[in-house]
């Protein structure tokens, strides 16, 4: 594989940047794979390139509908944070965070992570005194958090509404320094070559059509390219899993709802965090094309439809300006939809399934973005070892039948209520 | 934006409602010994299909009814409302 460097991109400007090699191929699918991954998003990229990298199991294949990153790690608002307050979620997260930081290097490819910190305001005494428990929660952790007075706040984001007439004044907030954002295609594109370049096959345009499943084991895929066997399959499908799940007569504790994001035209730098407004559902920052990134709410209703609704986006965008009264003054550039597994609890699914040689990934809700080198890992390590890791036992397709939820916002099954 | 028809008041927007999940789903019978696993099947897992789907909507801005929606999950055409109590083959 060709390094990238400095040296490489002045090399190739001689020839006019025409001889670049592909950054991964095109191969046709043999018959046979070690482990098949059904889905080529962040994770299904990131599960192959630790298969290969931290288990030596490199007989991979990748099966795509579409294209690789054309899901949600294309659709996201790219926040990486592990501000969580249950240790599952935590320590799950933080060991994603050192992932993040090294990312880059270790793929060869600029994720371009922007560690610039999140920030959640709070809205009044008791939100402030939530936040201190839950950032004590995460000291605990070992991950920073810090609890910021008003004032504190006003210095950091002058431009929120500071006004002494607001519906939801601004109490203080919570901000985790450490977190922040990347460029999203990057990170799918980045383990895409890697996981190429250690002899694993990305079959793209290639649509999976039921599972060959014999006494309790998988034997292999059915796919639009031919069948494929496999000893081991791991599903990592978020939005269609309960497609696939169907095809394999499993029910799972997973709803399929549509998520809309945005963006604003590029403005001149403004907003050096992430900020989420804390008395709805609203998150905002800045790109380095100077867009505003905004997300929010759920439309609501169970939808495999890639598109969203105006009521919807009203609605996220009324928490906007309630926060941020500048945004009312620009121009909506572009505005997105995805689909996303809404788990019971609001927490993810890595874990073995009753069918020998089938694994699960699924769940991510909302926060799939931000997992995607921790979901890997943990994902890789439970298929190569057949065992899940300390890091995701707590994230087990069982735990909703023994009663051990990992419900980081007390919504209960409801996850979709705003 | 869709347009719903309550049975009760006819056709309104979206704005009116709120939704109310899966409308095929039924809580075990009273006063019968229930397994964990018939408790798990009603409370966490939903089948969440791909086309039809048969759901619960709440006009609360409007008759504050709840209503039977069959609506689907990838188009978002709705063929057909029913009140809460009919009968559903």
């Amino acid at each position: 594989m060709q390094k990238y460097s400095v040296f490489s991109l002045i090399k190739n400007a001689f020839s006019d940047h025409q001889n670049w090699e592909v950054a991964w191929k095109d191969p046709t699918p043999k018959k046979e794979y070690d482990v098949i991954i059904i889905g080529g998003g962040g994770h299904g990229l990131a599960t192959a390139y630790y298969l290969a990298k931290e288990h030596n199991i490199t007989n991979v294949a990748i099966i795509e509908k579409g294209w690789i990153g054309g899901g949600n790690v294309g659709r996201n608002t790219t926040i990486i944070r592990s501000n969580y307050m249950h240790d599952e979620n935590g320590l799950f997260s933080e060991f994603g965070m050192d992932l993040w930081r090294k990312m880059s290097q270790d793929l060869n490819y600029n994720v371009m992570f922007s560690p610039r910190g999140i920030i959640n305001l709070a809205h009044s005494d008791a939100q402030m005194n939530a936040y201190s428990r839950r950032g004590n929660s995460m000291r605990l952790n070992g991950i920073d958090a810090v609890l910021l007075n008003r004032e504190e706040v006003q210095k950091l984001i002058p431009m929120a509404d500071f006004s002494d007439n607001v519906r939801f004044p601004i109490f203080g907030g919570l901000m985790q320094p450490s977190a922040g954002t990347a460029r999203h295609d990057a990170v799918a594109w980045g383990y895409a070559r890697q996981a190429d370049s250690m002899g694993v096959d990305i079959i793209q345009n290639c649509e999976v059509t039921g599972f060959d499943v014999s006494n309790g084991k998988i034997l292999g895929v059915r796919t639009s390219k031919g069948d494929i066997k496999a000893k081991k399959v791991g599903l990592c499908v978020a939005g269609s899993t309960n497609i696939l799940a169907e095809m394999l007569n499993m029910t799972l504790p997973i709803e399929t709802h549509l998520l809309q994001a945005c963006v604003s035209e590029p403005i001149k730098p403004l907003l050096d965090h992430v900020v989420t407004f804390g008395a709805g559902h609203f998150y905002c920052s800045q790109s380095d094309k100077g867009e505003m990134v905004m997300g929010g709410d759920l439309d609501g209703y169970n939808s495999y439809s890639q598109r969203g609704n105006l009521p919807t986006l009203q609605h996220v965008l009324t928490e906007g300006i309630a926060m941020f009264p500048f945004l009312s003054k620009l121009k909506m550039l572009r505005t997105w939809g995805g689909i996303m597994d809404m788990s019971m609890d609001g927490s993810p699914i890595i874990d073995k399934t009753h069918i020998n040689g089938l694994y699960l990934n699924c769940g991510w809700c909302y926060g799939g973005f931000k997992a995607t080198p921790a979901s890997g890992w943990t994902f890789a390590h439970t298929i190569a070892q057949d065992r899940v890791h300390d890091l995701n036992a707590g994230y087990s397709l069982n735990r909703f039948s023994t009663g051990n939820l990992i419900d980081e916002k007390g919504l209960g099954t409801k996850t979709w209520i705003s | 934006m869709l347009y719903i028809n309550c049975p009760h008041c006819g056709l309104r927007s979206q704005n009116e409602f709120a939704y109310g999940g899966d409308a095929t789903v039924k809580r075990p019978e009273l006063n019968k010994e229930i397994s964990d696993q018939e408790w798990d099947n009603f409370v966490y897992l939903r089948k969440s299909p791909r086309g039809k789907h048969l759901e619960l909507w709440h006009h609360i801005s409007g008759c504050r009814q709840w209503i039977k929606v069959e609506r689907d999950t990838s188009t978002h055409e709705i063929f057909k409302t029913y009140t809460a109590n009919e009968a559903i083959e």
